[in-house]
């Protein structure tokens, strides 16, 4: 058994020592793979920091009603009347004055200019009441001050103001077919709120035609088990028709949508990935054939075929692991941090980071390896019978 | 046969197989090779002679007859069986060394007794002492691209008699020297033969290489036919 480690230890270094011997050969290997990690890393921090970005939004002691069978905010309406109803429900938490905590809401999708790379994008307006920043825990005004009820002002996200243009405090703008003055700039860090524009609710409902109408009401509740009682109280009342969640079930059910790039994200690599399979495997014939006369004359002296089978799967698995790093490393620098925005459920654009941790390059690494192990297969179990006629090879 | 034979071949045929043909090397060879001996074996190319040093260093099996070594016959060793058995009892020397490029010499010589359960420091002890026989402890640490072809060739020497195997097998092993160096070698051989003891049979096309062996066999249509030198 020590015998058969010492064999394998000789082959192994005798392998490696070669690479510097193949240089090409192995580099191109090394990025081939590094590529298909790299691919696959910004699909995983893209929906890792989106992930993050949806789950930091949602609030568990926060209700989040919209009428039946509406997945999204956009697609829902609620009239006045139930908003009001709402407004009577037992398990939500009141103030001083026996008001409940609650905010109807309503937004609409306006078209904004980017700053990087120019071109549209949609981006929320969302009209609100003065109670919203107290559904929003971590809600400040970084600049400027809230808007004035009944005016066209309105505050923006710190998001918006990094990703388009037109949006910098004190500027006027037009919205809708109407003028807008941007009052104040606002942010709830680590959520999508950070992507929105806010104004008046009866001024949003009156210029964008919505009539009395909103979409959503938040309500804040005594506490997160006091979903149950607004959930009774809505069944009770024939004259409600709307679904109550917590606000932490509604966003995690839009971060399912993005679910779908993942898939994609793991599809396009895996495609790429049998590329690099094909230049790995050849890498490593080559560099088999190109052992063939220490291989054959090891086997003379004594030695195994199962060290030499060692040899070439270190080699590969080497290779890999090599690339499966320089691309850990290259979608670090080139992705961690980087922000994007994208449609989320319901066409708004939510604006995130990327976000590349642990989990992320495991699982780069882990796809390396694969690709080393079904790469370095076969040319090792040739390496394991090379035949002795390659004694007299030169 | 006696006792001192260390080979015996028995009606030993070899054919190859080419797809749909066969061929031949070897209908009904016999051959006995004493303890101690020195053989150099010649004869036209393609007459099969390094066919016959791969049968008797078991690299390759005879299609029929026995080879005897020390009395017991090899071909019906298994694979594995077959390797142990050349780490035991075989030296190789090839007429392009066959060194390990990434390796320093005295790892080269240490290769076939990482098959031993020698200790380290003895492992150490004879690689030393093999560089020392074929006169190049100083070149320990060279890789064998820092050394010159006859250098090279010593160092596959050393490696070939570091494990005290019984037998020495050379192919053409100064095919690429020239000829002072060649002759450097052959004197080495020699001397593995007369003060070592061990048998060596060694394939030359060259008969200057082959008056250094005890005897010559040429090898021609499958049969040998002996000149003592
Ligand atoms: N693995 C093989 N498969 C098929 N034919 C082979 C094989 N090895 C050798 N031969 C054939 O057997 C014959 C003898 O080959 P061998 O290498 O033993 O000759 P040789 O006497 O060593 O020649 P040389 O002096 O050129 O080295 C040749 O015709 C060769 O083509
Ligand atoms: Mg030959």
């Amino acid at each position: 058994m020590s015998s058969l480690f010492r064999q394998i230890a000789a082959v192994v270094t005798m392998t490696i020592g070669g690479l510097p011997s193949r240089f090409w050969g192995s580099v191109t290997t090394v990025f081939s793979i590094a590529l298909v990690v790299a691919t696959l890393l910004a699909f995983l921090a893209m929906s890792n920091g989106f992930a993050k970005t949806v789950a930091g939004t949602g609030s568990d002691d926060i209700a989040m009603i919209l009428g039946t069978g509406s997945e999204a905010e956009l697609n829902s309406t609620m009239s006045s009347e139930a908003v009001r109803l709402l407004e009577e429900s037992p398990g939500l938490a009141r103030d001083a004055t026996g008001r409940p905590i609650a905010s109807p809401e309503l937004y609409v999708v306006v078209g904004a200019n980017r700053r990087a790379g120019g071109g549209e994008a949609n981006v929320s307006l969302r009209g609100v009441t003065a109670r919203a920043p107290e559904l929003r825990p971590g809600f400040r005004l970084s600049s400027g001050r809230m808007f004035e009820p009944g005016t066209n002002e309105m505050i923006v996200g710190v998001g918006v103001v990094r990703q388009f243009n037109g949006f910098d405090l004190n500027t006027e703008l037009q919205l809708g077919g109407s003028a807008w003055k941007v009052v104040g700039v606002f942010e709830v860090p680590g959520t999508v709120f950070d992507s929105e524009l806010w104004a008046d609710l009866p001024v949003v409902q009156s210029l964008f035609n919505r009539g009395p109408s909103v979409q959503a009401l938040r309500a804040r509740l005594e506490s997160p088990a006091s979903l149950a009682k607004v959930k009774a109280f809505v069944e009770s009342e024939p004259r409600l028709q709307v679904d109550v969640k917590t606000e932490k079930q509604h966003f995690a059910g839009e971060a399912q949508s993005l679910q779908y790039l993942v898939y994609f994200g793991w599809a396009l690599s895996i495609t790429l990935g049998f590329g690099a399979l094909a230049g790995a495997l050849n890498t490593m014939y080559a560099a088999v054939e190109a052992r063939s006369k220490e291989l054959a004359t090891l086997r003379a002296i004594g030695f195994g075929g199962f060290p030499a089978f060692v040899g070439a799967i270190t080699e590969s698995l080497v290779l890999a692991l090599s690339g499966g790093l320089v691309g850990s490393a290259a979608a670090y620098l080139l992705f961690n941090g980087l922000t994007a925005s994208t449609l989320g459920g319901g066409f708004t654009q939510v604006v995130f980071d990327f976000n590349i941790g642990p989990a992320q390059v495991l699982a780069g690494v882990q796809l390396a390896l694969l690709l080393g192990l079904v790469g370095g297969i076969f040319p090792a179990l040739r390496a394991a019978r090379t035949p002795l006629l390659k004694l007299g090879a030169d | 046969m006696s006792d001192s034979d260390l080979i015996v071949l028995r009606n030993i045929a070899k054919t190859y197989r080419r797809g749909e043909e066969s061929i031949s090397i070897f209908s009904d060879l016999n051959l006995t090779i004493p303890s101690g001996d020195f053989v150099a074996m010649m004869g036209p190319s393609g007459s099969g002679k390094t066919t016959l040093l791969n049968l008797l260093g078991g690299l390759d099996r005879p299609t029929s007859g026995t080879i005897l070594f020390d009395g017991a016959p090899i071909e019906k060793l298994s694979e594995s069986q077959l390797s142990a058995w050349r780490a035991a009892n075989i030296g190789f020397i090839f007429q392009f060394y066959n060194l390990m490029p990434t390796m320093s010499a005295a790892r080269n010589v240490e290769l076939p007794l990482l098959l031993t359960s020698l200790s380290p420091s003895e492992r150490k002890k004879r690689v030393k002492t093999a560089l020392e026989v074929v006169g190049l402890d100083n070149r320990a640490g060279h890789k064998p691209k820092e050394l010159s072809g006859g250098q090279q060739q010593r160092v596959a020497i050393a490696r070939a008699i570091v494990a005290d195997p019984k037998l020495i097998l050379a192919d053409e092993p100064t095919g690429d020297l020239d000829r002072t160096t060649a002759a450097e070698i052959l004197e080495m051989l020699q001397l593995l033969n007369r003060e070592l003891g061990k048998t060596i049979v060694m394939v030359t096309h060259d008969p200057a290489a082959a008056k250094y062996a005890r005897r010559e066999l040429h090898l021609d249509k499958g049969t040998f036919e002996e000149r003592l030198t």
